[in-house]
């Protein structure tokens, strides 16, 4: 009998780290999916450096990918990581202070050597001592280099393409260490590698080698099982990136709405990965211009917008920025378009892969004049398809550029999603002039909901002149009369009050019935929730408000907010949130806000929430 | 039923708002132009967009029963682009001035000339800001003396010839205000070409910059010193056809039919089709008083417009795939029970 112990496990968190040229996010994609496919909850979140190619083995050039498994619910890609996989001494130096205390840390003995620690900037040749963690993990060294090497002699390929299997090797021992078997992953790499059979072999070859070197060496260090989570919702899922969601919502938006989707985008880390998506799109009729600049992105998108398309722009933090005069101008035309922020680090350049909730007054205000313009933001990976899809529903339906809020946790993490079928999602009726409104000028609106009517050129008898100028209420005519002016931007505001009749109501999570109630928004939910449960398990009583609807806010939102003794808003930021709050619903606000360029760990969120219930 | 084909006129594309230029300002007589060679093409109104930026010349669509956008400083060439991808069907024209196209518009100017996106842009280039109240723009000559530069401009100015030829541009014309006649046939052509059609309309500011075309607009010698360009007909201009345009080594050169036993048949013909674009350039960058200036269509030369290659993708793409709706782009990802 196998005398080794095989300890089971409520969710897992594996980190594998290397070089960017390592092959990590493909080996951390593959174990995500394969997990994925064994019933477990997912969650991942890579982690980039936003070097290129970084010099090989610095620590500047350190590529992550965080997978959280679970036999249960989970909502985040995990604080510290169970298991970590450094494949050279930068790569154990940037992320030993992620690993849990009695974790295991599965290194390449053959990249742990003199020259390798110098370039990693570690002084001496014994990297876990210098770190202090040589006494709370447990090692498992593995030549990684040349059991590679070994397993492919005789595949006549060249040194290069034989160390860049080295990846496979290290995910069929993790598959080993996880008693996951290997045929899911053999069938992966089959659909990757499909076209390039020698480079199919080789990869399957050396994953096989790898899970057989764990189990018959006996390694010494216990194996784990997870089970099936029950929690999992029946029916089909797939696991998706933020940015992907993001990209197929406003795809499904355009086909619900009958219209032509169409984005204007110029490159910009890190939402990229939507024009990407987008523009493979053809099959589906979706246009996309890749702009000379942002302000191009956005203008161009306003134009098609103009003419009669589902219009979207996406960009992050700066690129918003350089958008902000035509976001003006698509507030004063009134005309529909859906602006994806995904926020980064900043001010400026920032920290272009890293992930902050700092663009949120910029969002809200961030434009000359009285400008309102509905905001938004998506919970979590998959929810982005939602919330792109709603973004374009109140677009079209009020004809109002809306901005949508993700960032680069929900963009380039994933999660599992359960398929949707179209007609499944709601009705979007855009707000057309209809037949028998001929001549209508370009202000006449629905009296109740403010909303302009949307005439598309090509049409006959509603050519309309519109424009950035302010126009007159009745005529349409460009006027700059003192009185006319307020009431335009009064209508417009009113315009922009009169969704919150179209948008759910906040929900109150966790303990209702709790003095605390913790308040977030976005990309923060996993995270809140996660400590919230855990804390509440724990005896106490917290309640959790979650945003993603900001302007408007729910209309309940007064009467939530209002019900709690004390009230903690926790975002990833210096406290923009807090402060709409502050302007919209006057009140007492506690504050617990990290910019540190990452995600909350829900244990400092557990340890902060709890600090203010013994107060 | 009968199908009827409806004669336009100029007065089915002026619009009910007074239109608000300075008195004398050349913009009315290109606007006048405009209308025409609507009414002429015969293409409604309604399938028509007039797209403009920020200045004088950018209050236009206001003037128009077509469909009509003002947008903002700059970015009426990148909106036009937008308006044109997303419904090919419309017939676009871009108003822009010398600040609004290539100062703050020049990065949206070059590339959607690159992209050769169906679409007519008329730059009212009179050398100046009129609508800030003059300052000097990029095609103020150098040396002027405007509110901004008051001890005159130490800048080189544009030549948006130049410009639209470094951004491989397919058309180029030119125009002048008050030379009415060959303004319609310039833009004329300029609409019948498929891809981007530059005109630089070459228009009098009269309040801050009156005079600057005057050399050549003045009556008495207009003939003089400018010359009519049109693809296939000979270089000949004066006010009695006497002059013309022969090669001189790598040079152009101004001769007198009959003089030296000079004949019609030695000189140039206009060849605005070709793809080389070094005679154009040098036709394009003639100045006085020792050569003419030319008007008319410099350059015209028939390419694939970004409009139309976008579409003709989408239908390849479309007839090879199987995703023909969201539903099958759901089915076509890795997916699994749970």
């Amino acid at each position: 009998m196998d005398k080794r112990k095989t300890t089971e496990l409520e969710n897992v968190v594996v980190r594998f780290t290397g070089d960017s040229g390592d092959g990590m996010q493909l080996t951390g994609t593959l174990f995500s999916n394969l997990s994925a496919i064994l019933g477990n909850e997912i969650s991942t979140f890579p982690d980039f450096p936003s070097e290129i190619r970084a010099p090989q083995g610095t620590v500047g050039g350190v590529s992550g990918f965080q997978v959280n498994l679970g036999a249960q619910k989970i909502y985040t890609p995990g604080d510290d990581a169970d298991v970590l996989v450094a494949m050279n001494p930068a790569a154990l130096k940037v992320n030993a202070k992620a690993v849990k205390k009695g974790g295991v840390i599965i290194f390449d003995t053959d990249s742990f050597q003199k020259s390798d620690f110098t370039k990693a900037g570690f002084v001496t040749e014994n990297p876990f001592e210098e770190l202090g963690i040589s006494e709370t993990i447990q090692l498992i060294p593995a030549s990684l280099s040349s059991l590679t090497t070994a397993s492919l002699e005789g595949f006549g390929l060249d040194t290069k393409t034989v160390l860049r299997s080295k990846n496979m090797f290290a995910l069929g021992l993790i598959c080993w260490l996880f008693n996951r078997p290997i045929d899911q992953a053999s069938a992966f790499l089959t659909r990757k590698f499909g076209k390039k059979p020698s480079v199919l072999e080789a990869n399957i070859k050396v994953l096989t080698d790898g899970f057989n070197y764990g189990h018959n060496l006996h390694l010494a260090v216990s194996t784990y099982t997870l089970s099936k989570s029950e929690d999992v919702v029946k029916g089909k899922y797939t696991l998706i990136a933020g940015n992907k969601a993001t990209a197929w919502g406003l795809v499904a938006a355009a086909q619900k709405s009958g219209l032509q989707l169409f984005l204007g985008s110029y490159p910009i880390t890190p939402a990229t990965d939507i024009m990407q998506e987008l523009a493979l799109r053809k099959d589906l009729g979706v246009k996309v211009v890749q702009a000379e600049d942002e302000i191009a992105g956005i203008s161009i998108a306003l134009g098609a917008a103009f003419a009669g398309s589902l219009a979207a722009t996406s960009t992050s933090g700066p690129g918003l920025a350089l958008k902000s005069e035509a976001i003006g101008l698509a507030v004063m035309a009134e005309l529909p378009i859906v602006i994806v922020d995904v926020m980064r680090g900043g001010p400026s350049t920032g920290l272009p892969t890293k992930t902050e909730q700092t663009d949120l007054l910029q969002a809200l205000y961030g434009r000359n004049g009285e400008s309102p313009v509905v905001v938004m933001a998506a919970g979590s990976p998959d929810d982005c398809f939602h919330y792109a899809y709603m973004a374009s529903k109140i677009a079209l339906e009020h004809m109002t550029p809306v901005i949508l809020l993700t960032d680069t946790f929900l963009g380039n993490g994933t999660s599992l999603w359960q398929l949707p079928k179209l007609s499944e999602l709601p009705e979007i009726k855009p707000n057309y002039a209809q037949p028998g409104m001929e001549g209508l000028n370009v202000t006449a609106r629905n009296e109740t909901t403010k909303v302009r009517y949307w005439t598309i050129p090509g049409t006959e008898g509603f050519a309309q002149r519109n424009g950035g100028l302010e126009k007159d209420y009745n005529t349409g005519s460009i006027t700059s009369e003192p009185l006319n002016h307020e009431k335009m931007v009064a209508t417009r505001q009113a315009k922009i009050d009169y969704i919150n009749n179209y948008i759910p109501e906040l929900e109150v999570e966790g303990d209702k019935d709790a003095d605390l109630l913790v308040i977030g928004w976005g990309s923060t939910h996993g995270h809140l929730i996660s400590a919230v449960n855990s804390l509440n398990k724990n005896g106490n009583k917290v309640a959790l408000a979650h945003f993603n609807y900001i302007n408007p806010l729910p209309k309940n939102a007064e009467e939530v907010i209002k019900r709690y003794k004390k009230v903690l808003v926790c975002e990833l930021n210096s406290g923009q949130f807090a402060t709409y709050l502050r302007s919209k619903v006057p009140g007492e606000y506690l504050q617990y806000n990290k910019v540190q360029g990452q995600p909350f760990k829900v244990a400092e969120l557990e340890e902060a929430i709890q600090l203010i219930i013994n107060k | 039923m009968e199908s009827i084909i409806k004669q336009y006129t100029a007065k089915d594309y002026k619009s009910d708002q007074s239109v608000r230029w300075c008195p004398g300002c050349g913009d009315y007589a290109l606007l006048n132009t405009l209308q025409k060679v609507m009414a002429e093409l015969g293409i409604p109104p309604h399938e028509t967009a007039v797209v403009s930026g920020i200045g004088c010349s950018s209050r236009l669509p206001y003037y128009s029963t077509a469909y009509g956008f003002h947008t903002i400083h700059g970015r009426g060439a990148a909106v036009a682009t937008g308006i044109k991808v997303a419904n090919p069907r419309l017939t676009v024209w871009q108003i822009t001035g010398d600040g609004d196209c290539l100062a703050i518009g020049g990065n949206h100017f070059i590339h959607s000339v690159r992209r050769n996106v169906d679409m007519n842009v008329l730059i009212f280039n009179n050398q100046i800001y009129g609508l800030t109240k003059g300052q000097y723009s990029p095609t103020t000559k150098k040396g002027f003396i405007t509110k901004s530069s008051p001890f005159g401009t130490v800048e080189r100015p544009f030549r948006p010839a130049e410009l639209t030829f470094g951004a491989r541009g397919a058309f180029f014309g030119r125009l002048l205000d008050v030379d009415l006649k060959s303004s319609q046939m310039v833009m004329m052509a300029a609409a019948k070409h498929k891809g981007t059609s530059v005109v630089e309309c070459l228009v009098n500011c009269v309040i801050f910059n009156d005079g600057a075309h005057s050399w050549l607009s003045e009556k008495e010698n207009r003939y003089d010193r400018l010359i009519i360009l049109e693809h296939g007909k000979p270089m000949i201009f004066g006010k009695n056809n006497d002059k013309g345009l022969v090669l001189d080594g790598f040079n152009l050169k101004v001769v007198t039919i009959g003089e030296n036993g000079i004949t019609e048949n030695d000189i140039l013909v206009h060849d605005a089709q070709c793809e080389d674009t070094t005679l154009q350039m040098k036709l394009a960058m003639m100045e006085g008083p020792d050569f003419p200036v030319a008007v008319g269509v410099i350059r015209d030369v028939a390419d694939e417009s970004y409009d139309e290659a976008v579409e003709n993708q989408i239908l390849e793409i479309q007839s090879k795939s199987k995703i023909k709706t969201f539903d099958d782009l759901i089915d076509s990802c890795e997916q699994w029970e749970m």
